[in-house]
Formats: C-alpha cells, structure tokens, sequence
C-alpha cells in the first residue's frame, strides 16, 4: 500500500511551496486585483516558465521534464494555495492536456516546446452563454479552415496566444486550434467575481484554425479533457481550502472576544474541525483521481467527477467559513479572506459546476454497476 | 502511487488468506451481522483458540507477551482478510485491542502472564467500565468509589454502555480513589474480576430494540491492591493508554451504502410520478454526495494504511471516518424510507425494501453518532489535537471533585 506521494514528489512540493511564498506572496495577488488593467502577473508566469512547471506532464521529446500527472497535481496544490494569478490552469491542464489527448505529432512539435518555455498561454474556449455546455448548445462552427462564432467566458482569453476551441462541424463537434493573435479574433475583457483570473468573449469572424483531433470527435475529447482537468483543479481546490483552514485556526488563536481565545469556543472549533473533515474527504479524493489520472485507470470518469465534486464542496465551505471565522475583519478589503471566496467560486463552476458533475458521477456509477 | 502490498506484506496477506480458507471453511465457524448467544460464543472461542495457536493473535505484541513483534500494518491485513471471511473476532475486539494492551503495559510481570495468554486464546474475555450515567463525554467526572479497606479496595457505582459484560470474565475499571483531589488526579485504574460478589449485570434496552450494551452495578465489591494498574491518582494516564489503543482500530460502515440505494431508486417511482426515483435529479445530486463520502472515507483508510506501511502512526485524524459514516447512515436510512412515501413506514423484513436494512440502519444511526465519542467530542478531538486550538475555558480547573457542580 503506497497511497501517497513520493519522497521526490513531496520535495518538488516543498521547492514549489518555497518558489511560490518568495515569488507570489497575497501582494502580488493584490496587485492584479487592484490593477483593473492586468488579469496576471507576468513576471510570476515568466518565472513559472522558467522553473519548468509548464513542461512538467509534457515529454521528453516536446522539450518537456516528461515527469507525470503526478507532479502536475503537487504544483496544482501549491498554486491553489498560493491563489497564483496566472494562467496556469488554462495553459497545463486544459490546452496541453487537449494536445497531448488529441494534437498530430507536427502539431504537438510546434507547439508544445514553446508551452513548456513559457512561450505561449493557452485557452480551452467551450462555453457559449449560461448553463453548461452540450452538443447540442454548440453554435459556433467549423468548416475544415475557418471558425465563425463566440465563445464566453473563456478563461485567460484576454491574454492567451492560442486557445482549443470547441465547435460545430457538420453534424457533430471538432476541436480547433486558433491562433488567437490574427484579425478575425476579437476579444473583449470580462469582469467576473475573481479579478485575479482574466475572462474574456472570444469573437471568432472566419478565423483560421485547424482541426486538432478526428472531425466529429470534440465532444468526447472535451470530456476526456475535463476528466482530468478536474483532477488538477481538485488539487488547486485543495491547496485553497486549506490555505484557508490555516488562516481561520491562526486568526481562532489569536483574535481574543469575552476575554478569551475565540479557538476556545466550541462553536469555533466544530466550523474548524467541520472545514478539516470536508478538506480530508476532498484530499482523499482527490488523491485517488490522481492515481488515475497518472496510470491511466479506466477508474479515471468516475474518479474525477468524485474529486472535483469533494474538492468544490470543501473550497467553498472553507472559503465561506473563514470569512464568518474574520467575523467583520473578513468582510474587509484588505483581510485576504476574499481571495479565496472568489477563487473557489471560479475553480467549482470552470470546467463544469457541481450539479453537472454529480450527474456525470451518477451517470458512470451506474454504468460501472451495469458492466 | 500504488494500492500495492509490499513484497512482506503480500506474502503475509496469502500465508493468513490460507490459513482462513482452511480454519473457516466448515459449516458454522463464521460469524453473523451481530451473532448473539452462547452457541455464537463457543464458535468463537473456538476460532480464537486456533488463531492464536497459529500465531495470528496478537501481531503487534512483543514476544515475550506471546505476539510477534510485527509493524501495526499486519494487523490492517489481517483484519482485512478475516473480515472477508466473517471470522467471529467481535467479543474479543475490546479485550484484545484496548484492555489487554493496557494490562500489559501497567500490570506486573506475573499478573501479565496470568491474563495475556488465556485472553489470547479467547478463553476470558475482557470489557472496558469506563463511562457511567453522569459520566460521558467528560468520563474523567465519573462517581463510582473506590475505598482503601486493608490489602482490599471496596467499589460501589454503577458503568454504563458496557459491551460484552453479561460475557466478560475480567474488566478494566477506573475508579475515583480520591474525590479531595481534582477530577482527574483522583483516579485509579484496576483489573475487575466480573464474577466477584457484588457485580450486577443488567442489559439495557436500546431505542433500536436490541439489547447491545449493558449497565454494570458495583456492591460492595473487592478488588485486591494487587490489581491495581499503575499509581493511585493516576488512573486518568492510564485510560489515556487503553483509549490511544482505540485508534488502530481500522473500523468499516455496517450499514446499507450508496449501491443499495441506488438499487432501491431504480425500483422506487419517482416524486414526480413520472419514472422512477433514479431519473430524480435532486436524489441523483445525493446519491452522488453519499458515494464521495463512502469512498473518501474508504480511500482515508488507504492513506492510514500507508502511513502505518511507512512505520507511521495514526493520529486523532482518524477520528474523522465515525462522523462522516454515522451522518451518512442516518441520512441514507432516512431518505431510503421517505423514497418509499408512506409504504416506507413498514419495517416488516418480509416487506421492507432490503429486509429492513434501512429500518435498521435509520434506528442504529443515533446510537452510533454517540458511541466511542460523540460527534461533538471528535470535533474537539480534531479542534484540539489537529488544529491545535485552545482547550474550552474550564470551570472545573484547580477544584477538588467533590466541590464540582453536578446539575442533581
């Protein structure tokens, strides 16, 4: 039984930990949210780059570490703890993700090297309005060359210089990849709840754009990318509700009311001790969509959709639990509480909100039970 | 990341697998849900007899007490592997796991020698007379007396939620010595041989309808200074002992789960009225919740198995799996009986969907939320000894027990 990670992992996490407190403390998050003009940090995603974290899951061969999924969770939890305003996620888990799954060799030389230098920031663009994405809520098309339509939110598609997108071909659904920087795109900015992440509407005016896998394949491709999307966001999830638990037990400690450690209340440690359970049972989880996400386990539909769901659960309690352990404090601008209660909303609805994914769960238990 | 065993501990899992398959293989040496009687009894005794003759008893033990010496990750398997094989090993779960641990680590030479080996052997059985009607959750404020008279101590009180005490040969006994002294500097631990004069045994009759624990009525009763465990006053470290021994217990849910469930919604018409309950979208979203709670749970234990393999020990964080399966039974339970509407009412197992496995788990539930540590104490538990929070503001702080306010 080796249900944990290894010596290796563990220490890339403590260098992680390290790399992020030295290079991305809550200023530097501050600073992007105070900034209305910028959705990222750049000098902190130059120096991603240059530590090899976007080139960790890609191999050898594409100018990656060809380490594995495995190390992509560790940095996952670091960089959810640390609320990093990059756009990592964007970039690792959904459009190298989509390369790896589906690019052709010419397609993954030209372009995974330069996401593992740092050189391009990638979008997986499938959402189109409220609710969540369906074949057949897929108007924006492809004819084979050109991609007419609109994609919003895209995550990071203020900033990215490529994006995977979902779109209507024929009868069915292909994945295209896009150059985001030619004339028929046009972005515009979004304002969301998390001003630490950029957004946009992505305008698609008979873009140039091809194909990235089978036509009429992009549907089961995006599946198989939020799949494991969804484990990697379950780790940032993870870092982000402890990160939490660690400031409520350190605030509990130290806030005195009625002449007393507010820690010594029992109303206090049950909120405390209730984010603690929902954080383990989100780890647990998540820790097993890890193991199927690195070895290829066909365990990995049922098993993502059980850690993004525990993991979404435990970052918006430990978020909305911190604040109220702040008492007014945590209402406050300038407490950091509010990082975090805006990036868990972000991380439970991207890549599908929890009733989306409870339904999936349900739907692959049964077939697993029929099988 | 790997569910595998190392090469010792695969080897070990087959050789015990082995043994099971032959020792367990005849009509009648197995075990039930919840076996009762004295038939039930013999099996068992006779089941432990040969456990320990074959050298499985006592794993973690030194090998001067009769064990092996073998890392706590051993017993996990073995544990596994007989619960695979119903193996009758509930009676001697307290005497094994907590009494006896404390026995050996507190009794005298001689005395450890008495009790360990016919323990082992499932020849007595042992109980734990800890908590009493006003002594909980705070079982350091416990009442029962016992008085110095010559070489003797003379116990009067009352235990409460003893299992296995209409069967126990022996019990550990904590006891208040000193009511002059603080809570819990005035008591002491000893060894309590059940069939003494004195001793009353009476089973209480739960709200579930069974009869599981039993209250435990002391008269008069002596107890030689020579089964004293450890110093006078000094009880409270002792049970420490007896209670951290609790925790390697790598216990699993005994009630209906989400696969039985979902079996019951796909038979069940929908609120609606239109298809049946597993086409309702507010059950699925439930449904879904159970299954991360079961499994997460599940994979928790994994995660304790691993620590245990790395030579590691558990802490209080364990303490999260009885919360979360407690909640999860009685909410299952109950929302099994509601998918029925009215007919959900019937427990009549010739009727009851599962032959009233709901029913049951729904009336056990409460019991379980309570029992080894309420819901409220495992999260001070992991308040206290995992976060690291302050005590509550005690009142009971610097005062000697007999000056503590008791409500009657």
């Amino acid at each position: 039984m080796n249900f944990d990670f290894s010596d290796d992992q563990k220490s890339l996490r403590d260098q992680a930990r390290r790399f992020l407190d030295d290079k991305c403390n809550r200023k530097t998050v501050r600073e992007v949210l105070d900034n209305a003009k910028t959705s990222y940090d750049a000098r902190l995603w130059k120096a991603v780059g240059e530590q090899g974290w976007l080139g960790v899951a890609i191999p050898e061969e594409y100018g990656g570490l060809g380490l594995g999924g495995l190390e992509l969770c560790v940095l996952a939890e670091e960089i959810g703890r640390a609320v990093a305003p990059i756009p990592f996620s964007s970039t690792a888990y959904f459009f190298t993700e989509a390369l790896l799954a589906a690019g052709s060799r010419d397609q993954k030389s030209a372009l995974l090297p330069r996401v593992a230098a740092g050189d391009i920031i990638g979008a997986f663009a499938i959402g189109e309005g409220p609710g969540a994405p369906s074949p057949a809520s897929i108007e924006t098309s492809f004819d084979g060359a050109r991609l007419s339509g609109a994609k919003i939110p895209v995550a990071d598609g203020d900033i990215a210089t490529h994006a995977v997108v979902l779109a209507r071909e024929g009868h069915g659904q292909s994945l295209v990849l896009v150059d985001l920087n030619q004339p028929g795109v046009k972005r515009e900015t979004l304002t969301t709840l998390d001003p630490t992440r950029g957004h946009a509407r992505l305008t698609f005016d008979r873009a140039t754009g091809e194909r990235l896998g089978t036509a009429g394949e992009g549907w089961v491709l995006t599946e198989a990318v939020l799949d494991r999307a969804a484990v990697l966001i379950a780790f940032e999830q993870i870092g982000g509700a402890q990160a939490c638990l660690d400031m409520a037990v350190e605030y509990a400690k130290g806030r005195y009311a009625f002449s007393r450690q507010i820690g010594s209340f029992q109303a206090i440690k049950h909120k405390l001790a209730d984010m603690y359970v929902a954080i383990e049972l989100g780890r647990s989880n998540a820790y097993y969509g890890a193991w199927a996400l690195s070895t290829g386990s066909a365990q990995l539909p049922l098993a993502a959709a059980a850690a993004r769901i525990a993991a979404s659960d435990a970052y918006y309690f430990a978020a909305k639990e911190n604040i109220q352990a702040h008492g007014g404090m945590g209402f406050t601008w300038e407490v950091d509480c509010h990082l975090f209660y805006r990036r868990a909303k972000l991380l439970a609805v991207q890549a599908g909100g929890p009733s989306v994914w409870k339904e999936k769960l349900v739907r692959r238990l049964e077939l697993k039970n029929a099988a | 990341m790997d569910f595998n065993d190392s090469p010792e501990e695969a080897s070990f899992r087959t050789e015990a697998r082995a043994w099971l398959e032959k020792t367990l293989q005849q009509p009648g040496t197995r075990g039930g849900s919840r076996p009762e009687g004295p038939e039930a009894m013999q099996v068992a005794k006779a089941y432990q007899a040969k456990k320990a003759a074959a050298g499985y008893a006592g794993l973690t033990w030194k090998r001067d007490v009769g064990g092996r010496e073998l890392p706590p990750i051993f017993q996990v398997i073995f544990s596994q592997e007989e619960q695979k094989f119903q193996a009758p090993v509930a009676s001697f779960a307290i005497g094994l796991g907590m009494c006896i641990p404390t026995v050996i680590a507190f009794h005298n030479p001689e005395k450890i020698k008495r009790y360990v080996g016919p323990a082992l052997r499932g020849e007595e059985i042992w109980c734990q007379l800890f908590s009493e009607p006003s002594a909980g959750s705070d079982v350091a404020g416990l009442k029962t007396r016992a008085v110095r008279d010559g070489d003797d101590w003379v116990i009067n009180g009352q235990k409460v939620w003893t299992s296995g005490a209409h069967y126990s040969d022996y019990g550990i006994l904590l006891a208040r010595t000193n009511p002059e002294k603080e809570k819990h500097k005035g008591l002491t631990m000893f060894v309590l041989n059940m069939k003494a004069p004195g001793v009353e045994v009476r089973p209480i009759h739960q709200m579930s309808g069974g009869s599981n624990f039993n209250e435990v009525y002391f008269t008069d009763v002596r107890i030689p200074d020579s089964e004293r465990l450890g110093e006078v006053g000094q009880g409270w470290n002792v049970a420490l002992v007896t209670l951290m021994n609790e925790r390697l217990a790598v216990g699993g849910s005994s009630g209906p789960e989400y696969n039985e469930i979902l079996e019951l919604a796909r038979n069940t018409p929908a609120p609606s009225g239109k298809g049946t309950l597993i086409q309702d979208q507010a059950f699925r979203e439930r449904l879904a919740s159970w299954y991360v709670s079961a499994e997460g749970y599940n994979l928790g234990k994994y995660r304790t198995m691993t620590a245990l393999s790395k030579g590691q020990t558990p802490g209080p964080e364990s303490s999260i799996g009885k919360i979360l399966n407690a909640n999860r039974m009685q909410d299952l339970a109950n929302a099994a009986i509601e998918a029925e509407d009215h007919y959900g009412i019937i427990a009549d197992p010739s009727l009851a969907a599962m032959q009233g496995a709901f029913h049951n788990a729904y009336m056990w539930a409460p019991g379980l939320r309570i029992a080894g540590g309420t819901d409220e104490i495992l999260r001070n538990i992991i308040a206290e000894r995992v976060l690291g929070l302050p005590q509550d503001v005690r009142v009971d702080k610097g005062v000697a027990y007999k000056d503590l306010p008791t409500g009657r």
